[in-house]
């Protein structure tokens, strides 16, 4: 579909959610790739106070998905980057139904635009380790081709499956564009702002009662670097994305310095509904989901057709502490005290035990 | 050596000493952890004496305590945490297997050193224990104190704490692509075809093995090209003695058995201990299946070799069964 474009490179990229933090960082690096000839960011929305200043060198052009296609058409654009989703619903942009819209309706038009611009010739979509659900008779590790057992009962969970659905069927479509779909385990790091960290940035943090989840993490500047290569790159096809390793929850909390409160089950998800209804946090079933049964992904296919390895779960998490270590609530320093001062006592009561006849 | 990075001396901890497994058998956490102690600079309060083991193990035992608080340890991705292991569950297992079932091992030589295996046993004794003991066994006994992981039925997953206990102690769901996946890595997997038909047989009929399911164990197998070491476990079927089995009970609690021993549930909790039955555990010569690894998919080959695995493993547990007359012998 693009006759006489020798170069591998892109032409025109445009990158979906850019007042997003995703959508904005990675616009703001593909701006500063000298290979890439014009980066057009587009968006329902201003972008937050945070980003913004990203997003200075960047193109920007306020546009809804529903007239998309016109734009595509207009402006040649060879590749897309489809970031905007929301992981969490958000009170003051509408909550759930707004997510679901903005995550499923929000794709499914871009997808139609997508198939519509005859110069395309790449998509990266974001996606998510969510896409593999939660259920007790799961595998340990997941894989690219591990089918979810069950619907999941979070709405991110369910977007994703959604989502992925109309990916495949684009790829039957438009068989000519080269299609990415970037399953990311949750992004930490040291200046992300998720729900995830968010939740170890707590005091005393929720878990549930007798699960002990194994978590992985993605760090916030290697998920830049993966969706920077696939836009220069040729990768078709799914690929998970997430740091080698594993943590499990309360090993997480404890290297955060935090104190976990194990619930039960069904009062924490009580608890989140009460606390998403209050405006208080963002977190609902995807989350307790997620604690209860943990998520963990095989990336040897990332590593092997990208040559990259996204730096370790534990180093990303490290990052994550060192950013937000003035408050813990348990240090390392004070748990070695402690250690020294029991041993000295217990040394010295034993000593002096000794020295009597 | 994927088994290598298992071990509890992986990571944080290699930093500082080297395998304390192995340099000091049976006590992992006390004294070869002791340098590891960040204020050691500081002379002791109270001069140490020589070999003043009391000292060192409380030594050892906060230095763990200190790692287990800040996280400092390693788990890999079916949450497996060989330090958890090696300290708490497998002395506590021990207690159970020397002192309590005064277990016999032979056979050990037919498990490999490294690399995979699978060891495929016989299920009784209505709790899992004798996987548990299997594990010990093969932690205790075999020169190379290998780690057996387990695979266990998703009820296991399904429970909160049980699940946690079988992961950190290095469990998974019984399913292949979990299967294969350790055994690529070089693990000892351990898997009883049985499953609950094997636990929840009543007394009457122990020591018969009971259908042997769609022989998923053999296909994970027959992919990886892992030989697999039939074993036959005596002593498991005399523990809790099943006289009963009451069904609308189990079907209103969601278990697959509701059972009632001799003990249980007359005695309340005390119905939980174990009788001290004898117990014997035979290793037999491994069957290799890397010549067949095309065959995975033939349902026929995956049949027969499940068939001579069940025939080793009766024949197996009836000499072991002559080699000890008397359930509760010495």
């Amino acid at each position: 579909m693009t006759p006489g474009d020798s170069s591998s490179h892109p032409g025109v990229v445009v990158v979906t959610g850019v007042s997003r933090y995703l959508g904005a960082h990675v616009a703001a690096r593909l701006v500063t790739d000298p290979r890439i000839e014009r980066v057009i960011g587009i968006d329902l929305r201003e972008p937050s106070p945070e980003v913004a200043g990203l997003l200075g060198q960047v193109e920007r052009i306020r546009v809804d998905a529903g007239s998309v296609g016109g734009l595509l058409a207009d402006l040649d654009v060879d590749t897309v980057v489809h970031l905007a989703l929301a992981s969490a619903p958000d009170q003051q942009q509408g909550g759930r139904a707004a997510m679901k819209e903005q995550n499923v309706i929000g794709t499914m038009q871009m997808l139609a635009a997508c198939q519509r611009a005859p110069r395309l010739r790449k998509l990266v979509v974001r996606s998510s380790t969510a896409a593999y659900g939660a259920s007790f008779r799961d595998p340990a590790v997941f894989t690219e081709e591990t089918e979810p057992r069950e619907v999941p009962r979070g709405g991110f969970g369910r977007d994703i499956l959604d989502i992925e659905g109309y990916v495949r069927g684009f790829r039957r479509r438009r068989p000519d564009v080269t299609a990415t779909v970037l399953r990311f385990a949750p992004f930490i790091g040291s200046t992300a702002d998720t729900t995830l960290t968010r939740y170890f940035s707590l005091p005393v943090v929720p878990t549930i009662l007798g699960r002990d989840a194994r978590l992985q993490f993605l760090h916030f500047d290697d998920a830049l670097e993966v969706v920077h290569r696939s836009v220069t790159e040729d990768h078709p096809g799914t690929y998970n994305v997430a740091g080698p390793g594993v943590l499990a929850l309360s090993q997480a909390i404890r290297r955060a310095g935090r104190l976990a409160v194990p619930m039960l089950e069904p009062g924490l998800s009580g608890a989140a509904a009460l606390a998403r209804t209050m405006g208080l946090g963002r977190y609902g079933l995807d989350q307790v989901d997620l604690l209860v049964h943990g998520r963990v992904v095989d990336t040897t296919r990332l590593e092997r057709e990208y040559g990259f390895t996204p730096r370790s779960t534990a180093a990303a998490f490290d990052d994550f502490i060192r950013a937000h270590h003035g408050r813990s609530v348990v240090t390392r320093e004070q748990l070695a005290a402690a250690e020294q001062l029991v041993l000295d006592q217990i040394r010295r009561v034993r000593a002096a035990v000794r020295e009597q006849p | 050596m994927r088994r290598d990075e298992m071990r509890p001396d992986n990571g944080q901890v290699a930093r500082q000493q080297p395998d304390p497994a192995r340099h000091n058998g049976r006590r992992p956490t006390a004294a070869a952890d002791r340098p590891v102690l960040p204020a050691e600079p500081h002379p002791p309060a109270v001069p140490d004496r020589p070999g003043d083991v009391w000292d060192q193990r409380i030594a050892g035992g906060l230095a763990f305590l200190r790692r287990r608080l800040a996280g400092d340890y390693e788990v890999d991705e079916f949450g497996f945490d060989p330090e958890l292991t090696e300290a708490v569950f497998h002395p506590l297992l021990r207690r159970l297997y020397r002192d309590w079932f005064r277990t016999e091992v032979t056979g050990l030589e037919n498990v490999p050193t490294d690399g995979a295996g699978l060891v495929v046993g016989n299920h009784s004794g209505t709790v899992a224990l004798d996987a548990l003991i299997l594990s010990t066994a093969l932690h205790h006994e075999h020169p190379a104190r290998r780690y057996l992981r387990l695979l266990g039925a998703d009820l296991v997953f399904r429970m909160p704490v049980v699940s946690e206990i079988a992961r950190k102690t290095g469990g998974t769901m019984a399913c292949n692509p979990d299967a294969e996946r350790l055994l690529r890595g070089g693990e000892l997997v351990g898997v009883f075809p049985e499953g609950f038909k094997g636990i929840g047989k009543l007394y009457a009929e122990r020591y018969k093995l009971q259908r042997f399911g769609r022989g998923g164990f053999v296909s994970a197998a027959l992919r990886t090209g892992t030989p697999i070491i039939p074993v036959a476990i005596v002593g498991g079927e005399e523990i809790y003695p099943m006289l009963a089995d009451i069904k609308p009970l189990a079907r209103l609690l969601k278990l697959p058995y509701f059972p009632v021993t001799p003990t249980f549930p007359w005695l309340g909790p005390l119905g939980m201990v174990p009788l001290p039955s004898k117990w014997l555990i035979e290793f037999c010569p491994p069957i290799p299946t890397a010549h067949l690894v095309d065959s995975a998919d033939d349902p026929l080959v995956v049949f027969n070799l499940a068939d001579q695995v069940r025939e080793t493993i009766q024949q197996t547990l009836h000499e072991l069964l002559e080699r000890r007359p008397d359930p509760f012998g010495p």
